[in-house]
């Protein structure tokens, strides 16, 4: 099963090497919204509540993109037919989408954070987050899992760009609580990184059930 | 089919819920500090619980589909969902008005049942376009019935983290819903529990058989015309 899942990560991976399709646009994405927030709230640099909210409610925008386009290609070109009578196990595809979907989210990250603390971040901000790697693991471990999930319950509906959005969102509201008080107090520069561990514990649960609820439906989807 | 004990049943509602309503007016004490306003309590939390269980057994019948492939389950998780999301909007309608009378705002972000409510009832918003952008009818009650598997795993998780936020920034030791209601304060909220409750089952299997029927009648009517 871990074979079959990394071949298919393997396509996906060398698919979007090839059209670099999601993640420069996840990422032009991020940077475009960041200027909108500049303009928007009218400030240079942001910190605390205000920084951590505008970091993750982007990063999760951002998000929605690759979701929605996940199973782009082989839509698109038909493939998802002959990915389906192989004989893969689902868990096996769902395993390998939620891990193209984390590679996409972590290669967004490396450009999107120090973007964030390059356009958006306050001059002593920006070195300040040695916790912030974590976060941002736990948390896409999350939207990994609930995106894949997503992606394939969305490809059967004729309004996909509007079900991804709608289902994903609602669905992510307990990770951006975990993920956005966590990061807050290390913006804030104070450093008191105070009930670090308790949202940290919740984005762990989170992803530990997502996981657990994806692998176990994944086989009821995406058949015939 | 599904009519089995739907006398009884919606007696029972009818008389619970006539009970209820009269305990409510006639024999529950006016608040304290809220006064009559706070009568809107026996309608507005067992309305809340009702809904949130309504929920939470649509995403255990959906497993049942998914283990049984008997797609008349698929049916009663959808009722339940369906009418869970009646009963949600009514949740946030009193709600608000609630929060108008003892706070002075019509939305108040710290009241932390409140709030998850809202993101649950957001959520669960999306079952029906989920549901009717899918036409092939097998596959539109799978994937239905995943959805409520996923989403009734996410109520608690999402209560939880609510209430993690809300803790963060405004302690709270005590919900005010628990353990500190006076005897007869408490009786005619457990009378209203059992009312909605007893209505949400009767209106379920109300909306269940006529569904059937309908569904029948069509199949009938197909009949017919294939052989006239």
């Amino acid at each position: 099963m871990i074979r079959t899942a990394a071949t298919i990560l393997r396509k996906d991976l060398r698919i979007e090497l090839r059209t670099r399709e999601s993640v420069p646009a996840m990422a032009l994405f991020t940077v475009t919204v960041y200027v909108l927030f500049h303009f928007g709230l009218d400030r240079d640099s942001l910190d605390g509540e205000l920084a951590s909210g505008v970091l993750w409610v982007t990063l999760l925008l951002a998000t929605v993109i690759g979701v929605s386009r996940l199973f782009a290609t082989e839509r698109e070109q038909g493939g998802i037919d002959a990915l389906l009578l192989a004989p893969v196990d689902r868990t096996a595809l769902f395993l390998a989408k939620a891990a193209a979907l984390f590679l996409y989210l972590l290669a967004l990250e490396v450009v999107a954070v120090p973007a964030f603390g390059l356009l958006l971040l306050g001059p002593d901000l920006v070195d300040t987050l040695p916790e912030l790697p974590a976060i941002l693991l736990l948390a896409d471990v999350g939207l990994a899992s609930v995106g894949a999930l997503v992606a394939a319950l969305a490809i059967e509906t004729r309004a996909r760009e509007l079900i991804v959005p709608l289902l994903l969102l609602p669905l992510l509201v307990p990770l951006l609580i975990g993920a956005a008080s966590a990061t807050e107090p290390l913006l804030r520069g104070d450093q008191a990184a105070e009930g670090l561990g308790r949202f940290l514990a919740l984005l762990a649960a989170y992803d530990a059930v997502f996981v657990l609820i994806a692998v176990a439906v994944f086989d009821f989807l995406l058949d015939d | 089919m599904y009519s089995k004990g739907f006398r009884p049943l919606s007696i029972a509602a009818v008389l619970a819920t006539g009970t209820a309503l009269a305990l409510i007016f006639f024999y529950a004490p006016n608040d304290a500090d809220q006064g009559f306003i706070q009568k809107i309590f026996y309608v507005h939390v067992p309305m809340a619980i009702v809904a949130l269980g309504g929920f939470v057994a649509g995403g255990i019948m959906g497993i049942r589909h998914l283990r049984t492939g008997d797609r008349s389950w698929d049916m009663r998780s959808y009722v339940a969902i369906h009418l869970s999301i009646i009963l949600g909007a009514g949740v946030l309608i009193t709600g608000a008005i609630w929060a108008k009378a003892s706070w002075g705002h019509w939305w108040v972000w710290d009241e932390p049942v409140l709030v998850s409510f809202l993101v649950v009832w957001l959520l669960y918003c999306v079952y029906y376009p989920l549901r009717y952008s899918i036409e092939d009818p097998d596959r539109q009650a799978r994937y239905s019935s995943v959805f409520a598997i996923a989403a009734g795993a996410f109520v608690p998780i999402n209560f939880v983290a609510v209430r993690l936020a809300e803790a963060y920034t405004h302690p709270r030791v005590l919900s005010q819903t628990g353990g500190s209601l006076p005897g007869e304060m408490r009786l005619t909220f457990l009378v209203s529990t059992l009312a909605m409750t007893l209505l949400f089952v009767t209106l379920w299997k109300l909306e269940l058989t006529s569904k059937h029927a309908s569904m029948q009648l069509k199949r009938l009517r197909r009949r017919l015309e294939a052989t006239a």
